[in-house]
């Protein structure tokens, strides 16, 4: 049992094998926003959680950075990294084999999957996080990310506690074929089951969310979330407009649109993103605790309450007692 | 829409100008993926509607999914089937332009999940069997759809299915097209017809996307193994119904083997229904048969101390 996460950094990216993070900044030192173009001082925009203080944009995050960003200080847990994907069909593009893609994917990423799953704290609060990776083949879903989000789904049933899933993606891998498009039923199933366990699930939907991950787990959450700006749908922007050959609405996909749209509950600026889960996750557990009179697993524990940069009320970076259930199976 | 149509009438011709080279590799047993994708979407295959007029007596069609509209490219309603009363449900497609116009080429919007979904949980409400006939492109990519939320109804009707308390039995008539069929294919027990074609991403799509050319269609439909027999192997689905000629040549034969086949299939299913705590047993196996489906390897961890 370990901490991926580096010590001592709050909201440092882990460096990836081809340095791909220092590639988005150049020299390392300055950063330009994709939406406004302003250059902005690369540590600067990594305080501010790689949101543009000019314009506002979200920019996009690796799933290790969103992680850090939302979790108390060395508190994150993974759960099964060592799934591997495979390739049933032995699937061959114009560009080779998926065997190979993988591979090649996993030594530029640094990551096994496009789907990192774990548990940790939020000021406190225990949680379990599905956070999905845009970076690996557009965090697209197939046999291992469904597993992974399985598994943890069936955790947190079984130890009650709330299941936070971050979701950017193309949607269903092609490479797995079907294989891929039944993740879509096998994760839904799973929150079914989450669901008469009385287990709350948040979705957070991040930017681009597409195709089977919105048609399925991501979008029957409890409460469904979404960055500003990001864009949200089913069928890709690109593929309506050949087909309709209409132009399309100013804002369509966008995180507002679906909003307005009365398909999603809130949009949260990242900022502000712990402390709302914060105030939800307290929320839910009092429902149990007061409602019901029983006791879960999931109430805040007596860890101090960490800071909101991630360190902990008294300036100390004490590891947090876990519960037990949570570890043993990573 | 304009380009739809279009594409489809060049299916068509292309489909005619090319019957031979098919009805040759039928002869020597030797259809490729890609013959069978044309087959799967021959105008002349029976659609939904030709399974439950056939099949079926009293049908009853009922319309609308009480939030939005109706939509014309999923029909659903009661019917007797055999002995029994069921809720029937299916994408359907058109035999010509004007129809498949009016039917959207199949290509259903989120309120006709939405009444997919509503009439399976009417059958869940009163102990009523489902069956369902796959047979579309995909969801319907439209503004609208987007805008009324085509990947919420999708998401929604699966988590319907994956826990609605009565059988149901799905079988794939036509073309399987991705999550738009999914959507109403999370059942029991999967049938599929021996010609019809079952993919995560239409061929073209794929080609276009991976190799950046959809003429590559047939290649990828090769490598996306998207055949019954190719998925009765992955044990996705869970039988294959014969067409001893493709569907469209002898329509009469290729829906009585899938009334057979359904009829079967129901009888299984009831009969775990019918035993003490048989819906329990039924949701347990539902929930299995899809927990399992994936394929990975999992290194033994390294102990860490």
């Amino acid at each position: 049992m370990r901490s991926i996460l580096h010590r001592g950094e709050k909201f440092q990216p882990l460096p990836t094998d081809d340095g791909r993070l220092d590639q988005q900044m150049p020299g390392g030192l300055w950063h330009k926003c994709v939406k406004c173009a302003e250059l902005i001082y690369t540590k600067e925009l990594v305080n501010n959680l790689r949101v543009c203080p000019k314009c506002g944009h979200h920019a996009r995050l690796r799933a290790r950075e969103r992680i850090l960003q939302i979790v108390d200080h060395e508190s994150f847990l993974e759960w099964d990294r060592l799934i591997q994907p495979a390739d049933p069909l032995h699937f061959e593009d114009g560009s080779g084999s998926y065997s190979e893609k993988i591979h090649s994917t996993q030594t530029r990423s640094g990551e096994t999957e496009a789907l990192i799953t774990g548990t940790a704290l939020i000021a406190g609060r225990p949680i379990a996080l599905a956070v999905s990776d845009f970076d690996f083949l557009g965090a697209s879903m197939g046999s291992v990310f469904g597993e992974k989000l399985t598994r943890a789904i069936e955790r947190c049933a079984e130890i009650g506690t709330p299941l936070l899933t971050i979701n950017a993606s193309g949607g269903a891998r092609m490479h797995e074929g079907l294989f891929s498009l039944m993740q879509m039923a096998k994760t839904v199933a799973a929150f079914a089951r989450l669901g008469e366990a009385r287990v709350p699930h948040i979705s957070l939907l991040a930017d681009p969310c597409y195709g089977g991950v919105t048609a399925s787990y991501a979008t029957v959450a409890d409460i469904i979330i979404a960055e500003p700006g990001a864009l949200i749908g089913f069928a890709g922007p690109r593929v309506i407009e050949q087909i309709t050959k209409q132009k399309l609405p100013e804002g369509f996909q966008t995180a507002e649109f679906l909003l307005s749209h009365g398909m999603i509950d809130l949009i949260v600026e990242r900022p502000d993103l712990k402390a709302r889960l914060v105030e939800l996750l307290d929320h839910y557990a009092r429902v149990h605790q007061v409602d019901r009179g029983e006791s879960i697993p999931w109430q805040p524990t007596l860890v101090p309450v960490a800071g909101p940069n991630g360190a902990s009320a008294d300036g100390t970076s004490s590891v947090p007692n876990r519960v037990s259930a949570m570890g043993a199976s990573s | 829409m304009r380009r739809a149509i279009q594409r489809r009438q060049d299916d068509e011709s292309a489909l005619a100008d090319s019957d031979e080279p098919i009805e040759a590799a039928e002869e020597s047993g030797q259809l490729t993926p890609w013959d069978r994708v044309r087959i799967a979407r021959h105008p002349e295959r029976p659609h939904s509607l030709d399974y439950i007029n056939e099949l079926m007596t009293g049908f009853i069609e009922l319309h609308g999914d009480r939030r939005y509209g109706d939509d014309p490219a999923i029909v659903g309603g009661i019917a007797r089937f055999r002995d029994r009363t069921i809720i029937v449900i299916g994408h359907q497609k058109g035999a010509d332009t004007r129809e498949n116009i009016k039917r959207n080429f199949g290509m259903v919007k989120p309120e006709g999940y939405r009444k997919a979904e509503r009439l399976m949980k009417h059958a869940e409400k009163f102990g009523i069997p489902v069956v369902t006939f796959i047979d579309t492109p995909g969801a319907e990519p439209g503004i609208g759809s987007e805008e009324r939320g085509q990947g919420t109804a999708i998401a929604e009707s699966l988590l319907t299915m994956a826990s609605l308390k009565t059988p149901v039995v799905a079988v794939i008539i036509g073309e399987g097209g991705s999550g738009g069929a999914l959507a109403i294919g999370m059942a029991d027990r999967i049938l599929m017809l021996e010609n019809a074609v079952y993919a995560v991403a239409s061929p073209e799509a794929c080609a276009a996307i991976l190799w950046k050319d959809a003429g590559k269609a047939p290649q990828a439909a090769e490598t996306m193994r998207i055949t019954a027999p190719d998925l009765l192997e992955f044990g996705i689905i869970d039988q294959i119904v014969a067409e001893t000629s493709p569907a469209h040549e002898d329509p009469q034969a290729a829906i009585a083997s899938v009334g057979a086949t359904v009829d079967r299939a129901l009888d299984d299913l009831m009969t775990v229904v019918d035993q003490p705590s048989g819906l329990d047993r039924l949701m347990e196996f539902r929930y299995e048969k899809f927990r399992r489906i994936g394929e990975w390897t999992e290194a033994e961890p390294v102990s860490v101390s």
